[in-house]
């Protein structure tokens, strides 16, 4: 499929979304629906560094949070409208995402991932220890109840519902476009043999730098809408591991290495998680995605875009 | 020698620690020509292949390419400016098909030389050419995974060759293989000679190499101990001393 039909068929697929829910008309649908498409931007964006160059980043929730801090901060200095600071979040998570590639461009593997975390670990006690932005006790981000945009009046939680099917929208079609470009070639050689990449001329520093760049920035503009969204925002919940597995799970799940992977684990897995919040107990969640990332590791080790593929390859056989 | 040299090396020099692996090497390869390069286990050869290629810096001494300097340059950027490589062990890229494995240097190497991106279409057939010309081109949708040992090799060399260099290093290609194999690669790498590719073989086998080189270099301990006719080297003691004890 061409990309400008793909951009078409996705916008199409993100305004029927919205227009069901609002056929429906459940302001709940609005506030537990954000939250899976937030997971389909992180699991996309994780995507892009973790199933396209092999490197595993742990510290998924320190980009998210960055993004979300960034709100904060110019909500209390100067507000802007929130797409603007899903700009502002991305571009803080880019520069940072910029600087963790830069610093840790010589590890590889399991020494790339704890590099990640300390990365998370470190930031998060800066944020802990910045008072201008509420420091441990946390900041409110109150939301006004509405906004007019082309003449409409929409619900604001509508309205950050809107933002994020865009925003989804935006991350697909980069990591679509990337995969079937040279430099998803390029990428998936990192991911390979980075010894043989260089012997064929691939620049694999700038591709890596590239990659976490690209990786952070989707996941503070993921991050951004979220002050507005939880309207009180403390360190621990704005890092919280659940960021950071999910994050790795849902790719993990879905399928590595494709775009659509990590679109079918969020979908999957944010549901999933949103009915047991509701229907068994918000403490839950962790417990469904760790025996799901098990078993799957186990079972089916390319995630359900890979098992699908090994049942049509078997079949053509 | 009468032309310039195509690669220069000189008092090349790289120790791991305390152990010396390359001792002040100096070696010239000339446009066009077949050199052998042996050695016993451990003596240099796949640390010097390293520090030519950008694998490894060397720490004294430099590597010129058509007289430029290589120091400093990643390995990337040597592959650009020419210099291909093949492994000892093959490293193919794992997810992707034969065909795409090829279209890697194409992407990159002969890209970002020309300037101009390589057309779909003519990396496609250039990406066949380079199969048919190793013998692998109905193995062009295969993964690696499903290729012999022997394939694999060959693929490592076509690989090399896509990225359209002027010196190919081929690193133990032959190794561990049959005779008959042996024999189909050395074909292959003479083919690729004829095309006016500068080639540097390192091997272990002598039958393979005195058969290919027209000049042979030794390295015994990251020294190079002879460097002339093949078979007047091979007649040389010192040579004999190290490979016979």
């Amino acid at each position: 499929m061409q990309s400008r039909i793909f951009l078409v068929v996705c916008i199409a697929v993100a305004a029927a979304i919205f227009a069901f829910a609002r056929w429906l008309g459940s302001e709940y649908l609005f506030f537990a629906g954000y939250v899976v498409v937030q997971f389909v931007v992180l699991a996309t964006a994780w995507n892009i560094l973790g199933g396209y160059c092999g490197y595993v980043n742990f510290g998924s929730a320190a980009f998210f949070a960055l993004g979300a801090y960034t709100s904060v901060f110019f909500h209390k200095t100067y507000p802007l409208p929130v797409p603007l600071l899903i700009l502002l979040g991305g571009i803080v998570s880019g520069i940072v995402g910029f600087g963790m590639g830069y610093l840790t461009l010589r590890l590889r593997g399991a020494f790339f991932a704890i590099a990640t975390l300390a990365l998370a670990v470190v930031l998060q006690t800066l944020i802990i220890n910045w008072n201008y932005v509420g420091g441990s006790r946390g900041a409110y981000t109150i939301r006004p109840p509405s906004i007019d945009i082309l003449g409409a009046t929409l619900p604001y939680m509508q309205y950050l519902f809107l933002l994020m099917l865009l925003l989804a929208v935006v991350a697909i079609m980069a990591a679509r476009t990337i995969e079937r470009s040279r430099l998803g070639f390029g990428f998936a050689t990192i991911r390979d043999d980075e010894l043989a990449a260089e012997a064929c001329g691939v620049p694999t520093l700038r591709l890596k730098l590239i990659a976490t760049t690209l990786s952070g920035a989707l996941m503070g503009m993921a991050g951004a809408p979220f002050p507005y969204y939880i309207a009180y925002i403390e360190p621990s919940s704005a890092f919280g591991l659940a960021y950071a597995v999910n994050s790795i799970a849902m790719p993990m799940i879905g399928g590595t290495g494709t775009w659509i992977g990590p679109l079918i684990g969020a979908l999957l897995l944010g549901s999933i998680q949103e009915v047991a919040r509701v229907t068994i107990s918000s403490a839950v969640n962790l417990l469904i995605v760790g025996v799901l990332l098990v078993s799957f590791v186990i079972i089916a080790p390319n995630g359900i875009v890979g098992l699908v593929q090994d049942r049509l390859r078997a079949r053509k056989k | 020698m009468t032309a310039a040299p195509l690669l220069q090396v000189d008092q090349v020099g790289k120790r791991f620690g305390g152990f010396v692996a390359l001792d002040g090497i100096n070696l010239s390869v000339a446009p066009g020509e077949r050199l052998g390069l042996i050695g016993p286990n451990g003596s240099g050869k796949s640390t010097l292949v390293n520090c030519i290629c950008g694998t490894l810096q060397n720490e004294t001494g430099s590597v010129q390419f058509e007289g430029r300097k290589m120091d400093g340059l990643a390995a990337h950027q040597r592959t650009i400016l020419g210099l291909a490589r093949s492994f000892q062990l093959p490293r193919p890229f794992h997810s992707m098909s034969v065909a795409d494995n090829l279209r890697i240097p194409l992407l990159y190497a002969v890209k970002a030389r020309s300037g101009s991106h390589v057309a779909k279409a003519d990396a496609d057939e250039r990406c066949v050419e380079y199969l048919r010309l190793v013998g692998l081109d109905h193995k062009a949708q295969k993964q690696p995974r499903d290729l012999t040992q022997v394939e694999m090799r060959k693929l490592e060399l076509a690989r090399a060759m896509a990225s359209e260099p002027k010196l190919l290093i081929a690193d133990e290609s032959m190794a561990g293989l049959s005779h008959s194999e042996i024999d189909d690669i050395l074909k292959l790498l003479v083919r690729l000679s004829e095309r006016g590719i500068t080639i540097v073989l390192i091997e272990h086998i002598m039958s393979a190499v005195m058969s290919f080189s027209q000049r042979l270099v030794v390295l015994v301990s990251g020294k190079k101990i002879a460097d002339g006719k093949p078979d007047e080297v091979v007649r040389n003691p010192e040579v004999e001393k190290a490979y016979l004890g």
